[in-house]
């Protein structure tokens, strides 16, 4: 467990960099992220699957699968990859701040 | 000792029942999902899973599959001869896929498009396709290449490879 400031807020990260509470998430929380996780500029079309994830987390208590959120979200594979590089599904919970996925699709 | 990460691997499918695919297939995406670099390569009576008429036809074995129980994993286990009942292959498919749709395990024809438009790579071998007398045409589109089994260790370098 580590904690970090950012944006003058005390945020609580898991061994494996998932934040621990989702509800401390916003925006420029995730921006702060994504920089450290390779995603230099968050755009609209990154927003859209953080936000759908998030709301998934929220519904679920887990994050969507791959499938679901290339489906459901509007954003297809392709795209979804090339927003998050190396990693899709790790790198786009943890810049959501919700827990690591657990599905294995 | 932090153990050095995987980054790249090169999958075999060589059967065609759907318990000889899927794994592969599941292990392919999942390292995409992770961002190491997946090769798959269909091989024998794995290549139905490329092969456009037949992909989504793939069934599960009732013969010959001592391990299979009925009607649920913890179930009685299904006897040969039962297993040899027409039907019972198409039913036992139908069952699973079902499960499989529940946890959001797309179709095989879904799946490779998925692993494709994912950054994974897929490859026919060309032992089975002269075997088999089949032609490029014969395979779905994200079937990149054809390739002796030179071809495919010369394109798995550097990585591990996965026989399934």
């Amino acid at each position: 467990m580590t904690t970090r400031t950012i944006n003058q807020k005390e945020i609580e990260f898991d061994d494996e960099g998932f934040m621990t509470n989702h509800l401390d998430w916003d925006l420029e929380i995730a921006q702060a992220i994504a920089v450290d996780d390779g995603v230099p500029e968050l755009t609209d079309r990154h927003i859209v699957v953080l936000e759908f994830m998030r709301q998934e987390f929220a519904e679920k208590g887990t994050g969507p699968s791959i499938r679901r959120l290339t489906k459901e979200s509007g954003v297809p594979t392709k795209e979804l990859y090339a927003l998050f590089p190396n990693g899709p599904a790790k790198k786009a919970a943890r810049i959501a701040g919700i827990k690591k996925p657990v599905g294995c699709i | 000792m932090n153990p050095e990460k995987i980054t790249k691997v090169s999958i075999i499918i060589s059967k065609g029942s759907l318990d000889g695919i899927y794994p592969g297939l599941i292990m392919a995406n999942g390292a995409r999902m992770e961002g190491i670099e997946a090769n798959i390569f269909f091989t024998f009576f794995g290549l139905y899973g490329i092969l456009k008429d037949y992909q989504n036809k793939i069934k599960i074995a009732t013969v010959g599959n001592p391990a299979m129980r009925v009607p649920t994993a913890k179930g009685f286990p299904l006897p040969t001869i039962l297993g040899a009942i027409p039907g019972m292959s198409a039913f036992a498919t139908s069952m699973m896929q079902k499960e499989m749709e529940a946890l959001d395990i797309p179709p095989i024809g879904e799946f490779i498009e998925m692993i494709s438009d994912a950054g994974g790579h897929l490859y026919a071998c060309k032992a089975t396709v002269d075997m088999f007398h089949l032609s490029t045409s014969d395979f779905v589109p994200q079937m990149e290449k054809v390739l002796t089994v030179g071809d495919f260790y010369e394109m798995a370098a550097g990585g591990q490879i996965i026989f399934t």
